[in-house]
Formats: structure tokens, C-alpha cells, sequence
């Protein structure tokens, strides 16, 4: 098999265990989104124009809440930053590629596919064409990610309101944090963050308390993150 | 929400992925920085995950006969134990309908 195929499939199969969780992910989105009463073209537009699970939730939830375009720009962003961490791991593996590659891979860098091409990435620095895996593992999650929202489009318009289906939005990110509960630093982080969130909910202006309370929280997790340093 | 919310979403979740990769030959950002962004889910998520669960609809703290609390609480120990991201988002669903719909009735 041509190697450029070989290496666009493994990161196809890489990733695929992973988009399980992937599927109700995209329907609750679907569906809330409907709930909320967004046309399908701009629910599922979101999809294809931000491409970021997390961040389109939280879109919908400050949109709820009357955000302005402001915040909810700025808590986009700041959901998103972890991303630079990805870029700059990448970096040198992607750095003798052309620009069109570049921009191509961009788009679809995003948690699982990161995850899976950096292991590949890590074991096969010689391959001339290891970036054909995260192209194959991207746009897997591309695909389902875009099949998934549609999905909870259509079911969106179905599923009753009395179900409480908003509720699956805190335990979605709940269950993105599971392994960090063994984290005791990550815990008390966390914790900063929601207590923040819940108190300022009311008290800051402009629904901006998403942007405080990680901030704040971020703060914490720097400060710990330089106790630890120091004592090593 | 207008369409240019959206597309400035876009542009902002597409520059984070693509500046390093764009501006970085090699990977520069030092362990230290590393380490912290590697915080960023934890100290942002529990921003979107706390305040529905214990503010009730007129935004006051609810934490008696507050069904959400209790499911959260199951659904985090079935995500330590169990670390699946289906598990835990089901355990949470299916036991606030049950709180909801057959406990508080």
C-alpha cells in the first residue's frame, strides 16, 4: 500500500475509538440548539465554522444568558487556548511543510486528534509523510463531529422540553475532567473555578463570569505550579 | 446570536490552533508554560459545569432538595471509578429522570 494511504489510515483507525463519546457530544449540541430555538443553518454552521466541541457549548450557554458578542468571543477564545499548547508541540514536526498543509491541519487540530497524532508523531519522526496521519484523524472527527450535530438537529425538534436535557451540558464537561479527578492540584483548580463561577454568576457584569472565574482559577493553577518547581 | 458572532468564534478557535504551528519551528514554549496550559479544561469547565446545578432558575443558591447536586455527585464517582466518558455522562442522565420523575413526585 502506498504510504501516504497507509499512514491516512492509521490515524483513521487511531482516532475511531475515541469518537464514541464523540456522538452524544455532538447530538446534545444539536439538541440543545434547537431547544434554544437557533435556526438548524446556524446551529450546524457553528459546527463547521469553529469545529470545537467545548467552545460551541459554551457559545450556547452565554447566548441563553444574553451574553454580549464581547464575552462570548472572549470565553470562546478562552475555552480554546489550550489549542496553542497543541500548535506548539506540533510545531516541529509540521514546521517543513507547506502553508496549505498548514492551514489544512490547523482546522482540524483538535483534542482527540492531537492526541492520537502526537503518539504517532513521537515514534515516527522519519516518516515523510507522518502528517497524513493527523489529516486522517481529523477529518474522522470532522465528519462525525458534523454527522453527530445534525443528528441532534433532528432530534432536537423531537425531544421534549420537561426532560431537562440542558442538565447533560454540566455533565458533558463533567465527564471530559474524569481524568484529572485524581489529580489533587486539579481538584483544588477546579474547585476555585466553580466556586468563582457560581458566586460571580449574579455579581459580574456582563456575564463575564466564565472569563473570571478561569482566570482565577489559572492563577491558582500557576501559583501551584510554581510551589511545585521550587521544590524540586 | 448573528451570523459574525459565530465567524469571529471561528476566526479566534482557528488562530489558537494555527498561530504556533504557523510562527514555531520547534516547540519553544518551556515546561513551565506547558504545564499550566495543561490546566486550562480545569479551570475553565468548572465554570460551565457549576453554576446550573446549584443556582436555581431566579439565580439564588439551591442546595436543598436540589436533584442536579445529587446526580452530578453519582455521575463523578462512576467517572473516577469507571473513567468513561459515556458512563458518566448516562449515570448522571438516567438518575436525575429518576429524582425528577419518580423521587420528587
Amino acid at each position: 500500500m502506498n504510504k501516504r494511504l497507509k499512514t491516512l489510515t492509521r490515524g483513521i483507525a487511531d482516532v475511531s475509538p475515541l469518537m464514541i463519546p464523540v456522538v452524544p457530544f455532538g447530538i446534545i449540541f444539536g439538541v440543545i440548539g434547537m431547544e434554544l430555538g437557533l435556526s438548524p443553518y446556524m446551529t450546524f454552521g457553528m459546527s463547521v465554522i469553529i469545529f470545537g466541541g467545548a467552545s460551541q457549548i459554551v457559545l450556547l450557554q452565554l447566548f441563553s444568558g444574553g451574553a454580549s458578542s464581547l464575552v462570548t468571543i472572549t470565553s470562546v477564545g478562552a475555552v480554546n487556548s489550550r489549542h496553542l499548547l497543541y500548535g506548539a508541540v506540533f510545531s516541529e514536526y509540521l514546521s517543513q511543510l507547506k502553508l496549505s498543509w498548514k492551514v489544512i491541519l490547523s482546522y482540524v487540530l483538535i483534542d482527540q486528534a492531537f492526541a492520537v497524532s502526537n503518539i504517532y508523531f513521537r515514534k515516527n519522526k522519519e516518516n515523510d509523510f507522518k502528517h497524513y496521519h493527523l489529516l486522517g484523524a481529523g477529518f474522522t472527527c470532522w465528519t462525525v463531529w458534523q454527522i453527530s450535530t445534525i443528528l441532534g438537529i433532528v432530534l432536537g425538534s423531537v425531544v421534549p422540553e420537561e426532560l431537562g436535557l440542558s442538565f447533560t451540558i454540566s455533565l458533558t464537561f463533567l465527564a471530559l475532567l474524569i481524568n484529572d479527578f485524581r489529580k489533587f492540584k486539579n481538584i483544588i483548580v477546579m474547585l476555585v473555578s466553580g466556586v468563582v463561577a457560581t458566586i460571580g454568576y449574579n455579581s459580574i457584569p456582563f456575564q463575564a463570569y466564565i472569563i473570571v472565574a478561569a482566570l482565577s482559577a489559572l492563577l491558582v493553577a500557576t501559583l501551584l505550579t510554581l510551589i511545585n518547581l521550587k521544590k524540586k | 446570536m448573528h451570523w459574525s458572532t459565530i465567524i469571529y468564534c471561528g476566526i479566534i478557535t482557528y488562530l489558537t490552533r494555527f498561530s504556533m504551528i504557523f510562527l514555531l519551528k520547534e516547540d519553544i514554549l518551556n515546561n513551565k508554560t506547558k504545564k499550566i496550559l495543561s490546566y486550562v479544561p480545569s479551570a475553565i469547565f468548572p465554570a460551565i459545569i457549576f453554576p446550573p446545578i446549584f443556582l436555581d432558575s431566579a439565580g439564588a443558591i439551591d442546595i436543598e432538595n436540589n436533584p442536579k447536586i445529587l446526580a452530578s455527585i453519582l455521575a463523578i464517582i462512576i467517572g473516577y471509578f469507571s473513567r468513561s466518558i459515556i458512563a458518566t455522562i448516562f449515570v448522571g442522565l438516567i438518575s436525575y429522570w429518576f429524582l425528577i420523575f419518580v423521587y420528587y413526585q
